[in-house]
């Protein structure tokens, strides 16, 4: 197909490299240099997508981020697919496939669009909340519904096959642009000698600079771009990154840079030398000063249909022209309340088409390209306005009035001017959005009629556009003292003499502050005067919310969407603020403005994600008897970033069926669990005995060297949250061992406390738990495997006594033997270095073959340590249960001298209250049955549900091989006094589980088999 | 993200190095058993919500692993000082709700 609207010459496209591209299932061919929008516009597409809304055709307004309407999935197969792409940013390369993202069937024949016709007058704001409010089970058809009629592109089904990488950097200076203000200041700033990084979202560096007319140095200025880029790309000091979105400015000059390494080259990054590229690049950037040039938007005016495909931004249409040789259209009129808007219509003019009409809604103007213009033989027709646009999928006309003074008021004359293509120009709005990302408030400057940046205390600088100024040689003068400056405060000198830059002045004519043109009706009977495209908000949409009392404007913005797109309402939220205004009759300062957040245009997940996707998500960490777990067929739990074996199913047997043989072959001769998770940690100083004693809700004093004690932590306010056995290793020396997720929390507590409350005491902390591979062998038999294995421990049972722990050789390696048991066996848990873990984990497994020893894993360890009623902290206990709700009082010394953590806290009012909830165990009537844990209790059968119905919850549940039942713990209010009375588990299913409240020891009550 | 001064370490390095512990100067009652109810409400629940600056407790958490506290404003987010727990923060120039000095 031919490229109807492409120029003979000119614009910065290769015309000796056509790229050909598929739209929406059809073949187009583009130039390299194109963007995907810009070869859309030359091939003469108009309708680029249907509105969210109302499903209009809508077309290309824009030419840069803030494009509202040509939003597309692009993408040739299902893994590469991206959705919300805006076409005026990617690159046209050749292959490059995409679609439009709305409308059903398809973008020229919209079913919707007739939903949006008759319906349009009953969608007003809040159509949503007011329509669809119920009945509740009506919803999930109503959002099937709306969801495919809104269609804003669709996700990949397949895994992405990219990958993304992120870099951290560190600047002096960083520059966000490269436009005039942003190449002065990047290079008066590397002149200095200091680390620059120059970011710019766009495929070239230049920004305006790209299509403009003027000169720099009696040279055109994109020839003076190409000097300045090759200057500072020969300064090893200095970071160059295009296609790179500075996306957001934190806190501290924390930037986060999105760099898009191969968007431009094709549907997936390329492989080279048989390295897979990356396709972005997330750089993390902390400056110590941040020059922001990010220049300004243009502002569109909004008049009645200003959403027919042909009415376009007056700059966009201008670089179209001069940047990518692109005429959008035949016959254009251009609607504007300044100077910039005839830029349009002269570069329409001299590409040879026809300027039917420069609408100018001041009464005169006579800046230079005013008389330029009218040298060129354009009309001009001042005091007037394009009110409204005819045309159904193209303009056809535009209809053009005399206008008030103040422009609020349609008065005079009318007629209509025949055209295609309409071009609006009402100023220009600063891209203050970095400046907003961490809180500071834009503020509204009469003087340019647009919002600034509001002041702030880090090292920022604002230069050019975003601070409202506009002429070529200010940006390039306060450029460089910008960059000048950024360098000083960093520390450096600048480069002298400085570089000299003269521009040729332009005369410009004031400017008119105009919003929306005035229609013949009112906003609310006028013809749809949109605001922000992407979401269909239309100036009659904003005065009735202000008119139903939403009068702040993030209520407005709320109520109405404006600005809630993936545009962020980049080329909308200043109209729509002024049109508030207006209703309100207030000013746009007493109105206000919303804040723009992080990421100033939408961003792949996978940029995000960088490198930590797949096997790299999160660190993993193992034992150092891995490789034998998982050559013997462990399935894996994971416990924090630990990976634990879960149980070692055999062939053909079901999970109960291993846990069961696990359980009785550890009650029967012995059984072998890897213990390395726990949390260890090494705790010394003449002072360790007495911090014990603060940190722990037991007593210290006495413990005895080669003594073991179990321990409670609690919190300040009584609550249980940690626990562990703790061991006396000499006078000054102990060894404490946390639960497996906690090890980390619990030596950030003991040094908060340590540091902040009692920094006298002589006491110091070190995480030791990776140093030890710990594995314990429990059962009858375990003592006789321990005496073929060890050497050097007197292992009789009176010399070596449950609680004690003892030196000496495992296997012909320095061992520590804790004889302690979670599992109510006779138990040793062996701690060798952790590099001769896996031989003595294997040395256990060869001797214990003659006893059947069997790996058991946390599931295992779960139901044994049930059986005994043993709390596992975290999963009995929630933060809200005391020592005394689990029944622990035993391990709580309320006569220690000082008072320990948790002391008073679980003296308090509520915890000592009557009628608490209390650990206790659950035996379901039928045995076979086993509760789900998180079961609600109730005390009757046929309960009525309210509040106070609940009795408390099962926490832990499980099937008891050697008991041949099911047991569960769980808490219960009053539990204690409440012994072998009934209780009721509803489920699911509408089923209630009867079952008896009971002790939670179920196995061995006296506690014999481990005292053997 | 914060870029923190660590006083141990006297170096600024990266948010992600540390913890917020809340708010800094709250002492341990020196005799917790003969604290009302109230007393030891206000210590282990009751917290400023500082409009303005702001003292906090920080750890070097992935650092060296010592607390220290940071005076930060809590609108600006800027960080005045970081300084040695058991000292006061250095009086600093009149600061206003936004921060500027």
């Amino acid at each position: 197909m031919a490229q109807v609207n492409r120029t003979q010459a000119g614009g910065r496209i290769n015309r000796g490299k056509p790229l050909s591209f598929t739209y929406n299932g059809k073949q187009f061919t583009g130039y390299e240099g194109d963007t995907l929008a810009s070869a859309l516009l030359a091939n003469g597409v108009d309708i680029i997508g249907r509105s969210f809304k109302y499903s209009r055709p809508r077309g290309i307004v824009a030419a840069g981020a803030e494009e509202p309407n040509a939003v597309m999935q692009v993408g040739a197969t299902e893994a590469t697919q991206v959705p919300n792409v805006r076409a005026t940013q990617q690159a046209l390369f050749n292959g490059l496939t995409c679609s439009a993202v709305a409308g059903w069937p398809n973008v020229d024949f919209d079913l919707m669009s007739y939903v949006g016709k008759i319906g349009g007058k009953m969608m007003p704001p809040g159509f949503y909340y007011k329509t669809f409010m119920g009945p509740a089970g009506m919803w999930p058809i109503y959002e099937k519904y709306i969801r495919k009629a809104a269609g804003l592109g669709k996700a990949p089904k397949e895994k992405d096959v990219d990958i993304y990488d992120a870099m951290n950097r560190h600047a002096d200076v960083v520059v966000v642009g490269s436009g005039p203000a942003g190449l002065a200041a990047a290079r008066a700033a590397a002149s200095s000698g200091a680390r620059v990084i120059l970011a710019d979202e766009q495929e070239e560096f230049g920004g305006s600079l790209l299509h403009s007319s003027e000169t720099i140095n009696g040279k055109p200025a994109a020839e003076w771009v190409t000097e300045v880029v090759a200057e500072l790309a020969g300064n090893k000091n200095v970071v160059l990154l295009p296609r790179a979105t500075v996306n957001g400015l934190h806190d501290h000059n924390f930037l986060t840079i999105h760099e898009r390494l191969t968007d431009h080259l094709g549907d997936r990054a390329p492989t080279v030398d048989g390295v897979q590229m990356a396709r972005h690049r997330m750089h993390k950037v902390r400056a110590h000063c941040v020059i922001l040039a990010t220049g300004a938007q243009e502002r569109p005016i909004v008049f009645a249909n200003n959403d027919v495909p042909g009415v376009m931004g007056a700059s966009a249409v201008a670089t179209y022209i001069n940047r990518y040789g692109v005429v959008p259209g035949k016959t254009l009129v251009v609607g504007t309340a300044n100077d910039d808007g005839y830029d349009a219509a002269i570069a329409w003019k001299k590409a040879g088409r026809d300027v039917a009409a420069i609408v100018d809604s001041r009464p005169g103007a006579d800046g230079d390209r005013v008389e330029e213009a009218r040298q060129l033989g354009i009309k001009i027709i001042f005091g007037s306005v394009v009110y409204d646009a005819k045309g159904q999928t193209r303009v056809k006309a535009a209809k053009v009035g005399a206008v008030s003074p103040d422009g609020k008021k349609l008065i005079g004359d009318k007629l209509d001017i025949s055209c295609d293509t309409i071009a609006t120009s009402g100023g220009w709005s600063p891209v203050v959005h970095l400046s907003c990302h961490s809180g500071t408030r834009p503020q509204w400057d009469d003087k340019i009629i647009g919002f600034v940046p509001g002041d702030c205390y880090e090292n920022r600088l604002y230069v050019g556009g975003i601070s409202g100024n506009y002429e070529l040689g200010a940006c390039l003068t306060d450029g460089q003292a910008a960059g000048e400056n950024a360098a000083k405060s960093a520390g450096f000198t600048p480069d002298t003499p400085r570089a000299n830059y003269q521009t040729k002045a332009v005369k410009v004519s004031a400017p008119m502050a105009l919003f929306v043109a005035p229609h013949e009706k009112p906003f609310s009977r006028a013809p749809k005067q949109f605001v922000d495209y992407q979401n269909d908000v239309t100036a009659g949409g904003i005065e009735l919310a202000v008119r139903e009392g939403f009068e702040s404007i993030e209520h407005v913005k709320r109520y109405t969407a404006l600005g809630f797109g993936t545009d962020q309402g980049k080329l909308g939220n200043i109209n729509g603020m002024a049109i508030a205004a207006q209703v309100r009759g207030a000013t746009i300062p007493e109105v206000g403005t919303t804040v723009f957040r992080p990421n100033y245009t939408p961003i792949a997940f996978g940029a995000i994600a960088g490198r930590n996707a797949g096997e790299l998500f999160d660190p993993k960490r193992y034992t150092a008897m891995q490789s034998w777990h998982e050559a013997n067929g462990a399935l894996f739990e994971d416990v924090g970033q630990w990976k634990r074996p879960w149980y070692y199913p055999k062939p053909g047997e079901t999970m109960q069926q291993s846990l069961d043989r696990e359980c009785l072959a550890t009650r029967e001769s012995v059984g072998i669990l890897d213990a390395s998770t726990l949390g260890k940690i090494d705790i010394q100083g003449k002072d360790a005995r007495e911090f014990l004693g603060r940190v722990y809700t037991n007593a210290w004093a006495k413990l005895a060297v080669g003594k073991c004690r179990y321990g409670l932590m609690c919190g300040e306010d009584g609550m249980v949250f940690d626990d562990g056995v703790t061991s006396c290793l000499a006078e000054n020396h102990f060894l404490m061992t946390t639960t497996s997720g906690g090890a980390a929390h619990v030596l950030e507590w003991l040094e908060l406390y340590h540091q902040t409350e009692w920094p006298e005491l002589e006491v110091f902390m070190t995480s030791v738990t990776d140093h030890w591979a710990t594995m314990t062998i429990s059962g009858p038999n375990s003592r006789k495997l321990l005496e073929q294995v060890s050497e050097g421990i007197d292992l009789d049972k009176d010399a070596f006594k449950f609680m004690d722990w003892r030196q000496g050789k495992v296997d012909g390696i320095p061992s520590r033997v804790f004889r302690i048991s979670f599992t109510g066996e006779l138990s040793y848990e062996i701690n060798v270095p952790a590099n001769y873990g896996l031989q003595v984990w294997k040395k256990l497994m060869e001797v214990g073959a003659q006893y059947n020893i069997t790996p058991y894993g946390t599931e295992t360890m779960h139901i044994l340590r049930a059986e005994k009623g043993f709390i596992i902290a975290g999963q009995d206990t929630d933060g809200s249960v005391t020592p005394q709700d689990l029944g622990m009082s035993w391990a709580v010394s309320m006569n220690k001298p000082f008072s320990f953590i948790g002391k008073r806290g679980m003296n308090r009012q509520d915890p000592t209250r009557a009628n608490r909830k209390e650990l206790v165990g659950i035996k379901t009537k039928d045995p076979k049955v086993v509760l789900v844990e998180g079961a609600a209790a109730v005390n009757e059968r046929n309960y009525k549900q309210g509040s106070n119905v609940v009795q408390g919850h099962i926490t832990s549940s499980y099937y008891s091989a050697v008991l041949g039942r099911s047991i569960a713990l769980g808490m219960i209010k009053d539990g204690f006094n409440r012994m072998g009375e009934t209780v009721y588990y509803p489920t699911m299913d509408g089923s209630v589980i009867e079952a008896e409240i009971c002790s939670p020891v179920f196995y061995d009550p006296k506690g014999d088999r481990q005292n053997v | 993200m914060l870029h923190i001064y660590c006083p141990h370490c006297c170096e600024y390095r990266e948010e992600e190095e540390f913890h917020c512990k809340g708010q800094a100067h709250i002492a341990r009652p020196l005799d917790p058993d003969n604290c009302s109810e109230q007393e030891w409400a206000n210590f282990i629940f009751f917290r400023k919500n500082t409009k303005g600056q702001h003292q906090e407790l920080w750890h070097h958490s992935a650092g060296c692993g010592k607390f220290f506290n940071v005076s930060r404003n809590t609108i600006t987010y800027k960080i005045e000082q970081s300084y040695l727990l058991g000292t006061a923060p250095q009086p600093v120039l009149d600061v206003n709700k936004e921060g500027k000095a």
